[in-house]
């Protein structure tokens, strides 16, 4: 291996690179991008959506009644006047996403005694929404029954709570339940997928489509040369990257950064690695620009995307899905993320997570470097 | 000039289908994608793991724990006696929930007083410890209305009897079980054909450009917008194949209901087409190589699935996002997947979801014929 001609490759790939100040600049604002994207499209606190509802009754009671899910703040509620067909409607088109329907006969029923049902009307075509809605509901309607009973019984002399426990809930590592503290930090697993695996796909495949591949087989670089000549830009682009999504997360979204900085840095070098080598792996069995970025797609991107707990846990998938997660990098990535941003874990107890990530850095260099060799077909 | 369209037609098909592997990137990532979504994407939670500290060793606290161990929601998997271990086995994320009972718990009750049930909930997914806490909620509220009802009835049990309540009835429609699925599945439908369309389309004009062939097709006596046409078409055709397909495994694999009109599906989905390919001729009129190509569609695709309310209610993001959102394609597109699969609404609810798309769609295809002239001179 000669210095010389190593350096020759990267400066003839950087000069590539910055020929292209488009791809350059996007590259650079992309995980500027990604993480504002993140951080403010995605919202899992789900407050303030609209509610619809029908007061067939109109009493004090039931105004009561509503008064409490005004007063909750979880409801942007919508008084509705006419009736059902108004609420299926609403729910059908999407203009709502719950429907509460008090009975007509809801003051009377409640002097009669026994329970009275208040209907909840929810557009489960959302599951999750759904689940979070109702849950809310049930809290306000509780909360009002309670107090109902505690006037109910206290006028007839006894004194006891009608709910004698308090759920004390303490939420670690994101106390605020803050959704950008959950999916931030592996947004950063998600930018390194994209710049990696993507760009590099493309590099050898670009160059036997245009044909340039034979003139670079027809000099003395050797293949190895070429690989690294070629991967260490991105590298360099990648950890830039990295650090710019990390400081855009800990100051500007202010997700709490409480692991080791170093740790980051070294895991990130690594899987900086790990998905160099699998786009450089993919450009060179693929040989067509189009076919190389449908691949990158499926092997590097999805995965981070999907079977990385980034988004959804992994212990609530099928188990077997459970175990292909462990063929892909990116779990063990996501994981240190999120461990090191929200935990604070000590980097002596990341060892679950680092050590496979090592191991596939090791496994997937070696494989990228025996993967191309300097033969025309 | 139906002639020179059908060749161009005939050329671009031969080219697409020409070799085993690109035949292959029609059908396989998309199968391949759907797949991993329907398996891995879940906002379900089943079997929390769960750790719980009993130090009160009483009926009452038994009572409660049993009510969790029952829940399909939590699997108590640990039953310990000092909470320094439960601390540990949520720092080191196996247990993600934990309940603490301490000692006095049914000497409180019996007293009437409330007594505290401690919860500690992993939120480093902040989506899981939403819904775990409600759940919770539940499990511990049922459990404190029917101990306190089992009171009443001993001190006074004709007052049990009458004595008012309210409860909430949730009426979960369109998705009775809360499937995650049945509200992924369609939004991966849109979400695919728009990866495929766009990148498609932008990659074939661009190709031709890079390799040159672009100007040997321009000196035939082909007119830029017969080029177009031709282009365009047999992509607009393999993304209905590729709709049909995946929707197909959709409903057969996966079992997600079709209610609605097919007919309406499927005008949506030849607007939505028409605005994909609007989007992919747009980017390769602002693209030069194939790699400018892929990032520019890929800056397009981040946001455009993550703000069309793929995964999360467009309602619950800020303002100025909420604008943003208009001028997706697959934001309407998304409303008449779920419209007719889950909903089973017609015409009459979808129509503005079709009209904007067509005005969309025209607007994209006009502004792309108007560059693509540009481009040529």
């Amino acid at each position: 291996m000669s210095p010389t001609r190593l350096v020759a490759v990267a400066r003839k790939e950087i000069i590539q690179i910055l020929r292209d100040v488009r791809s350059l600049m996007i590259v650079i604002v992309m995980p500027v991008a990604m993480v504002l994207l993140f951080g403010y499209g995605v919202n899992l606190d789900l407050k303030g959506l609209p509610v619809y509802v029908l007061d067939q009754e109109g009493s004090q009671q039931s105004q009561d009644l509503l008064k409490h899910f005004q007063a909750s703040g979880y409801f942007h509620l919508v008084r509705v006047a006419t009736g059902y067909p108004e609420v299926r409607r609403a729910l059908d088109d999407g203009r709502a996403k719950m429907g509460i329907v008090i009975p007509w006969n809801f003051s009377q029923s409640l002097r009669d005694g026994g329970p009275v049902p208040v209907q909840a009307l929810v557009d489960a075509s959302d599951d999750n929404t759904a689940n979070v809605l109702i849950g809310y509901a049930q809290a306000v309607v509780q909360e009002y029954s309670a107090e109902l009973q505690l006037n109910w019984l206290g006028t007839r002399g006894i004194s006891v709570q009608p709910i004698p426990v308090s759920v004390e809930t303490r939420t670690w590592y994101n106390e605020d339940l803050e959704s950008s503290a959950f999916i931030i930090p592996g947004v950063l697993a998600l930018v390194m997928s994209v710049i990696g695996a993507f760009l590099t796909s493309l590099t050898i495949a670009r160059e036997w489509e245009r044909g340039t591949m034979e003139q670079l087989i027809s000099t003395p670089v050797t293949a190895m040369e070429i690989m690294l000549g070629k991967l260490t830009p991105y590298f360099v682009l990648g950890i830039l990257d990295t650090i710019v999504g990390a400081a855009i997360a800990i100051f500007w979204f202010h997700v709490p950064f409480r692991g080791s900085f170093v740790t980051l840095l070294a895991a990130s070098a690594m899987f900086m690695v790990v998905v160099l080598s699998l786009g450089y792996f993919i450009s060179v069995l693929a040989k067509n620009q189009f076919a190389a970025c449908q691949i990158a797609l499926i092997v590097a991107f999805l995965p981070a995307f999907l079977l990385s707990g980034f988004l959804f846990p992994i212990e609530q998938m099928p188990v077997a899905l459970q175990w292909i997660t462990r063929i892909f990098p990116a779990r063990y990535y996501v994981s240190v993320l999120k461990k090191i941003f929200l935990k604070g874990t000590p980097t002596a107890m990341l060892y679950a997570d680092l050590i496979p990530l090592a191991v596939f850095t090791v496994v997937l260099a070696l494989l990228a470097t025996r993967s191309f060799h300097k033969r025309l077909e | 000039m139906l002639g020179r369209i059908k060749q161009m037609i005939v050329k671009e098909f031969i080219q697409v289908l020409r070799d085993k592997r690109t035949r292959f990137l029609l059908i396989g990532p998309p199968i391949i994608q759907m797949l991993i979504f329907g398996y891995a994407a879940t906002y379900e939670i089943h079997h929390v793991a769960t750790a719980v500290v009993d130090r009160d060793h009483s009926q009452e606290s038994r009572d409660l724990v049993s009510r969790f161990t029952s829940s399909p929601y939590f699997d108590v998997k640990w039953q310990l006696s000092d909470s320094r271990q439960l601390g540990d086995l949520i720092d080191q994320g196996n247990a993600t929930v934990g309940l603490e009972i301490h000692t006095g718990f049914a000497q409180q009750l019996r007293k009437g007083e409330t007594a505290p049930l401690q919860v500690i909930v992993d939120a480093t997914n902040s989506n899981t410890a939403l819904i775990a806490s409600s759940y919770i909620s539940q499990i511990a509220l049922g459990f404190a209305r029917n101990y306190q009802q089992d009171r009443i009835y001993r001190i006074a049990p004709q007052l049990a009897e009458v004595m008012p309540s309210v409860v909430l009835e949730p009426r979960p429609w369109y998705n009775p079980d809360f499937s995650s699925r049945w509200f992924l599945v369609p939004g991966v439908i849109g979400s695919l054909t728009l990866v495929l369309v766009i990148m498609l389309t932008a990659f074939a004009v661009v190709r031709e450009r890079e390799i040159g062939t672009l100007e040997q097709i321009m000196v035939t006596p082909i007119r830029p917008a017969e080029f177009i046409l031709g282009k365009t078409l047999p992509f607009f055709l393999i993304g209905l194949f590729d709709v049909l397909l995946i929707g197909a495994v959709g409903s057969l694999w996966f079992q997600v209901p079709f209610r609605g009109s097919i007919w309406v599906l499927i005008a949506g989905v030849v607007l939505f087409l028409l605005c994909m390919l609007g989007v992919g001729l747009l980017i390769s009129t602002v693209s030069s190589t194939q790699q400018q190509a892929m990032v520019t569609s890929f800056f397009y695709i981040m946001p455009a699935i993550t703000f069309s309310g793929f995964g999360f209610p467009i309602s619950t993001m800020p303002q100025w996002m909420q604008y943003i959102t208009y001028a997706l394609p697959l934001r309407y597109f998304l409303v008449v997947l779920r419209g007719t699969y889950l909903k089973g609404v017609g015409m009459d609810v979808l129509w503005p979801q079709m009209l904007a798309m067509l005005c969309l769609g025209l607007g994209f295809l006009t502004v792309a014929v108007l560059r693509f002239h540009k481009a040529l001179d």
